[in-house]
């Protein structure tokens, strides 16, 4: 195929990825609707979680039949629309001959196929988070339209500066820190949408609906730990790899650059989140609000910072 | 994290005024350095931060700050007096990350402390009810009291526990890395500033000009712009002087620029040069010294041919791009001392075009590529005002002298290479070329290897921190009631990653194993709270 084919099929490619993942909104809907499941509610003694004693949603295995066969078509589906989204970024790479992300658009594209990664890694491994699954495709199908209309670049060679081996260390890990944050706070949205469920549940009121349908939250709280506690390290990473390549591109390792500094202000506030989630007095929800702040923050960086301010990092080939 | 502070005594009746004092300095150092107050100060960074990125700031663009001026003359004035163009190097912003680092300080060293005695002390006895700890659990065996805890403690040991026997029971740890980790990452932070605060002390940079054939040496005299920290010696510079001898830009066939590169001769002064390439990602790097090219374009060439004959030959100046997608240029050639008297200096001001389209008498840029280099001039006669004593920029003519009347205009013109123009009084302004410039970067910053030694330390300790775990064992043993074997009560507690409950599954499990092969009737009942 000649390169102009690949980075048409590469096009369509992402239509297609949209359409399986708003398919498999659609069968996660289908099984939270159908899908009616006798919740039992244990005890939960964990040394992350809250103090308090939380009703935690089971396993699938009280599911009945239908809402489960949903669950596992809307898992299948997810999992189709990964492949397609893999092969979106798969034909760009080939069609421009490097790695496909030299702008905003592959940037983004990226980030979102690691969080639905991250995901599919949790809901094979703990069955019980499958059913987040709707919240994590509605707002990955809301980034991808968005990155669509907005964020589109044809594919192109990239700039001299770009031309480097520390662009597949330091932006790769730019793309799976960033993806990891966005399922940490994910959770911690949830997390607190929860636990203020759960209050009026213990507070004898039913409130019903979806939210009864979400994973305790004490496991929700430990999900957003844990990818954060994955994606620092990896975040640090990236700051450092950028500051050493900073030092080779642009005669510094560091010049707070609107870039660096948005990049040092998400390490900070991912640090404070990590430091908060093991003192009294900010654990649970002060906490969880941290991880919030954090996402905001790196979305900010993502998308403010790209689009609006003028530095260094001016890679969005955005018009 | 702060630990917990031992009960206060009772206050004394009237403690004396110094006693009061050091209370009070006491009680703040604590808030000071307590978890809380390192959580709202990192939140205050992150805060303090924040207008560095969205306000134009002096160290990345004086001219943007200028402009903010401009566009902002009321606002403006007092974000200055914040320190809101200068953020980074404001004293505020200093005083959270040093209050930041203080508090760090005040909690990582007696943690330090804490954490050495704890390596080379026992592993602490076993508390008086196991059961209660989060993971626990009883095994029975027919094995005597001490039998059972021998095969405890040879298990454990296996699995690089530290254990200590105490009488009828056993304490075991391990994971003591973690804390380490924890320790390393915090100090290298520490580390890092240290060596952040050397490099800004003792390092300086220059950036300078040079076009194709010339060069430069590493003095600030020489420097267009130059920053250097307050504790270096202008005089005690590397001894290094580069020219350049070929630039090169190449583009791909979307016009994106694909690289740009630069061969240079460098050594020290008056010495037989090296040769090497340069260019984007690529710096020439000497034992503490860099010198990169962070941008190019083009110095056109001029000859200026008096009417009596004399004649400037091949003067080339650069013009500074201000398009860097089609590289039109503009610069100033500035002639003072071509014959004439002091009030018939000779100055040009230019655009320059690598190749150039003419629309309506207007010559624009079309493409970055040298492909049919066109220049648009107008020449001035006056008084230049170069021996005036004030400063001014060699790349454009100061507008407020053709304002005032010291220069007027003579003649303007659009010239190709080997054209010309001439002015009313005979002097001939000729386009005979160009050449091409590169902007090189020296910079010296004897503390970047010491800040990345902390990065790597801090990375390091980091996950040691985040991917160890610290785990306690006990393990006491009592005689069993109804047969007279041995009831093992064990129980673990788990700091770090994970779940834990898991984990003291296994182990219980393989220690019922091994209790069981040692022991003539295996009997045990697991159990797991």
């Amino acid at each position: 195929m000649t390169p102009d084919q690949l980075a048409s099929l590469s096009d369509n490619l992402f239509s297609i990825s949209i359409a399986l993942y708003s398919l498999a909104m659609v069968a996660f809907c289908a099984q939270l609707a159908f899908g009616r499941r006798t919740t039992r509610t244990r005890e939960l003694v964990g040394a992350g979680g809250p103090p308090a004693a939380s009703p935690e949603a089971t396993t699938g295995a009280g599911e009945d039949g239908r809402g489960r066969r949903w669950g596992v078509i809307a898992l299948g589906l997810t999992a189709l629309g990964a492949l397609a989204h893999g092969a979106v970024l798969i034909t760009r790479g080939l069609a421009t001959d490097r790695l496909p992300w030299g702008n905003m658009y592959e940037f983004s594209t990226a980030t979102v196929l690691v969080a639905v990664v991250a995901y599919l890694v949790f809901a094979v491994r703990t069955p019980g988070l499958r059913h987040i699954g709707l919240f994590v495709l509605a707002p990955v199908v809301l980034a991808m339209v968005l990155i669509g209309l907005f964020l589109y670049a044809e594919a192109g060679p990239l700039v001299a500066a770009l031309r480097s081996y520390w662009l597949a260390i330091h932006v790769s890990t730019a793309i799976i820190g960033f993806g990891i944050f966005f399922v940490s706070g994910i959770a911690s949205v949830l997390y607190l949408v929860r636990v203020r469920y759960e209050e009026r549940v213990a507070a004898g009121e039913e409130p019903g609906g979806l939210l009864s349908r979400l994973p305790g939250a004490a496991v929700l709280d430990r999900v957003a730990h844990r990818t954060a506690v994955f994606g620092f390290p990896i975040w640090t990473f990236t700051v450092i790899a950028g500051a050493i390549w900073a030092e080779a591109a642009w005669g510094r390792f560091w010049g707070w650059d609107p870039k660096e500094t948005w990049a040092f202000i998400a390490w900070v506030v991912y640090a404070a989140y990590l430091h908060a989630r093991t003192t009294a007095g900010w654990r649970g929800r002060p906490a969880a609000w941290v991880n919030v702040v954090g996402l905001g923050v790196m979305i900010f960086n993502l998308t403010f910072v790209n689009m609006v301010s003028t530095g260094l990092h001016s890679y969005a080939g955005v018009s | 994290m702060s630990t917990i502070a031992p009960p206060r005594p009772p206050a004394a009746p009237v403690p004396s005024a110094p006693r009061r004092a050091t209370g009070l300095l006491l009680r703040w150092w604590r808030r000071l350095t307590a978890m809380r107050t390192a959580i709202v100060l990192l939140f205050l960074l992150a805060l303090a931060a924040v207008p560095g990125s969205l306000l134009p700031q002096r160290s990345l663009s004086q001219n943007n700050v200028r402009q903010y001026f401009t566009d902002h003359p009321t606002l403006a004035p007092w974000l200055d007096r914040l320190f809101l163009f200068d953020v980074f190097s404001s004293p505020w912003f200093a005083a959270v990350y040093l209050l930041l680092f203080v508090s760090l300080i005040g909690c990582v060293l007696p943690r330090g402390l804490e954490h050495f005695r704890a390596m080379r002390a026992a592993p602490p006895p076993a508390p008086r009810n196991l059961l209660r700890l989060p993971d626990s659990g009883t095994l029975s065996t027919q094995l005597t009291g001490p039998e059972a805890l021998d095969v405890v403690e040879e298990e454990l040991r296996v699995r690089r526990f530290r254990v200590v026997r105490r009488e009828g029971e056993l304490s075991a740890e391990k994971g003591y890395l973690k804390e380490t980790g924890n320790l390393l990452f915090h100090l290298s932070l520490i580390a890092l500033l240290l060596g952040l605060a050397g490099g800004k002390l003792w390092g300086y940079e220059g950036s300078i000009l040079v076009t194709e054939g010339q060069g430069f040496c590493n003095s600030f005299q020489q420097y267009d712009t130059h920053s250097s920290g307050p504790l270096v010696d202008s005089g005690d510079l590397s001894p290094l002087c580069v020219d350049l001898e070929d630039f090169r830009a190449e583009y791909e066939e979307n016009l994106t620029a694909a690289s740009f590169t630069a061969d240079i001769a460098y050594g020290a002064p008056g010495e037989e040069g090296r040769t090497t390439t340069i260019g984007v990602n690529e710096p020439l790097r000497l034992d503490g010294d860099r010198v990169y090219t962070t941008g190019h374009g083009f110095s056109p060439t001029f000859t200026v041919t008096r009417p009596d004959g004399t004649a400037l030959e091949d003067v080339s100046v650069p013009f500074l791009p201000v398009d860097q997608a089609t590289m039109a240029s503009e610069g100033a050639l500035k002639v003072p001392d071509l014959g004439g008297d002091g009030e018939d200096q000779l100055a040009v001001r230019g655009f320059f075009a690598p190749t150039g389209l003419i629309q309506g008498g207007i010559l624009t840029s079309v493409d970055p590529r040298p492909l049919a280099p066109q220049v648009a001039i107008q020449a001035f006669q006056g008084y230049l005002g170069l021996d005036s004593g004030i400063p001014q920029s060699v790349y454009s003519l100061d507008s407020r002298q053709i304002d005032r009347g010291s220069l007027t205009e003579v003649g303007a013109a659009n010239l190709s290479v080997g054209e010309s123009m001439t002015l009313p009084d005979g002097t001939t302004i000729a386009f005979t070329g160009y050449r091409q410039f590169a902007a090189f970067q020296f910079s010296h910053d004897p503390g970047q290897v010491w800040v990345l030694a902390s990065s790597i330390a801090m990375l390091t300790g980091l996950l040691g921190m985040l991917l160890l775990r610290r785990e306690r064992v006990f393990a006491r043993a009592v005689a069993g009631a109804r047969d007279g074997g041995t009831v093992l009560t064990l129980a673990s507690l788990t700091r770090g990653s994970g779940e834990s409950a898991p984990r003291f599954a296994a182990l219980t499990d393989d220690l019922g194993a091994a209790l069981g092969t040692r022991a003539p009737e295996p009997e045990d009942h697991p159990r797991d709270t």
